[in-house]
């Protein structure tokens, strides 16, 4: 079968998620600018350690292979590790699940990234979004950047092994690519830089943060120099039209091969798109887990062929199959048309269209994402 | 067909998935997941499936072939795909002094 058969294939859905995103919480000691979840309060529906245990399970029945875990912070949760140790164990109901996290190395010490070192099947991302405390901290918050590199130092003290360093590529970091490369070989880690997406608190910063079409171009020569050697968990294919293609399977898997579960248990097509437009379900509905993933009717219509509809016309759809569904639709976009960030500047006539609105008609025009946990300002005590 | 292909080296070897990998069925065949280098990979055909699963039962890829009625024509297909697999290290190469499990 040639690898477009196989993405063909991949498209019409698995039996299982290839690569499920957990939220563990919503409750976070940052409140990052773009974070995709909006994370800063705990939510009291979040899942107990007994239902998280019940969908591990699942997983475990499943075969899902591994599970990408992140939050909010996930190791504010106390059964953190309680929680990956279950995960990564075999049990009646199946072989361990795999588990990478995501974290601000806020809770990494000394001891805990000795108790991580010690564990198999799992591996850490460190989120680190400038190479430099300044280009960081103005994004993830004061104090961040020494947080992350703290934890590096810890894990790496701990001899915990190729950790991961995890980059969103923004306006102010693309010039930084080599610099993170350089820390990343400096600590023996693997680099992993991802795309900036309008989802959450993000949906208000795009604009802002989001690269440059020049960038844009930066990024994908820089990821094409570098190959398979630097992570991007796919997330650039909308940059495929600029050439061949980038490593990687090159499709939206929402719904196919990927999927979020959210710190309540609710179940998205992606961690891009918490909204109601992408639930499918919950864990906690009869049938639970797998049962969203195989019979839920939004899954099931992702899975039908997608219409390239304004696209359709265009030379580069299918190296660039339209872009990122998430970034259209919280930018406001039709579904079926361009990418935000077209690299062919298709998307640029809307865009203006939209920012020459009104604010209240933009507002309104522009799907918000459906929860925020944001933490409220601190207002002074009143004497 | 080359017969130099058929003559792949491979053939002769006897082979095994790594302990570490779970493979599972899928419509298109399955995915394996090495949980020691953490690579994933498409096993693209329900036959390889069988075959890759029948591997450590056999003293070589080509009886492996022969149980699982493999048609001749398509080994050179099915070596490229297990040399592939190997470099991968979803399948290792077995210690012939250790014979056949079990």
């Amino acid at each position: 079968m040639s690898a477009d058969k196989l993405v063909t294939q991949l498209k019409t859905g698995l039996d299982a998620p290839i690569c499920l995103t957990w939220e563990l919480t919503y409750a976070c000691n940052l409140q990052c600018v773009h974070c995709l979840s909006s994370s800063g309060q705990r939510d009291e529906r979040e899942l107990t350690t007994a239902e998280a245990k019940r969908v591990l399970d699942q997983l475990r029945e499943l075969q899902v292979f591994y599970i990408n875990i992140g939050g909010g912070e996930p190791m504010v949760r106390r059964d953190f590790f309680e929680l990956v140790e279950y995960s990564v164990a075999p049990n009646a109901h199946g072989s361990g699940i795999g588990v990478k996290f995501s974290t601000n190395g806020a809770f990494i010490d000394a001891e805990k990234a000795r108790r991580l070192a010690a564990m198999d099947y799992l591996d850490i991302q460190i989120s680190l979004d400038g190479a430099d405390a300044a280009t960081n901290d103005a994004v993830r918050g004061a104090g961040s950047y020494d947080m992350a590199r703290r934890a590096m130092d810890n894990l790496a003290a701990a001899d915990f092994g190729p950790f991961k360093i995890s980059v969103v590529a923004t306006r102010h970091n693309v010039p930084q690519l080599d610099r993170f490369k350089a820390l990343a070989d400096d600590y023996g880690a693997q680099l992993r830089l991802t795309r900036l997406r309008p989802s959450g608190r993000g949906a208000d910063t795009w604009d802002q943060l989001h690269p440059t079409q020049v960038q844009q171009r930066q990024i994908y020569d820089w990821l094409m120099a570098h190959g398979e050697g630097v992570l991007t968990g796919d997330s650039f294919f909308h940059l495929n039209a600029l050439g061949p293609a980038l490593p990687g399977l090159n499709m939206c898997g929402a719904g196919r091969v990927v999927c979020l579960i959210d710190p309540i248990g609710d179940v998205y097509a992606c961690p891009f798109v918490i909204h109601d437009e992408f639930r499918a379900g919950s864990v906690r509905d009869p049938g639970g887990f797998a049962e969203v993933w195989k019979r839920s009717d939004l899954f099931t219509s992702l899975r039908e062929p997608q219409s390239a509809g304004a696209c359709a016309s265009c030379g580069a759809f299918d190296a660039c199959q339209g872009g990122c569904m998430a970034a259209k639709f919280f930018t406001g976009l039709p579904l079926d048309g361009p990418d935000p960030e077209c690299v062919g500047g298709d998307a640029d006539e809307a865009l203006a269209a939209l920012a020459a609105q009104p604010v209240a008609v933009q507002v309104a025009l522009k799907p918000r994402p459906a929860m925020d946990h944001t933490k409220p300002a601190r207002t002074p005590a009143l004497a | 067909m080359s017969t130099d292909l058929i003559a792949h080296p491979l053939l002769q070897q006897p082979l095994a998935l790594h302990p570490q990998v779970a493979v599972r069925p899928e419509p298109f065949g399955a995915l394996a997941y090495h949980y020691g280098n953490r690579r994933l990979v498409f096993l693209q055909h329900v036959d390889m499936v069988t075959v890759a699963k029948a591997l450590a039962d056999h003293p070589s890829l080509a009886e492996a072939l022969t149980t699982c009625h493999i048609a001749p024509s398509r080994w050179p297909s099915f070596a490229k795909a297990f040399a592939s697999l190997l470099e991968s290290e979803v399948v290792v190469v077995r210690d012939p002094a250790e014979g056949l499990p079990r």
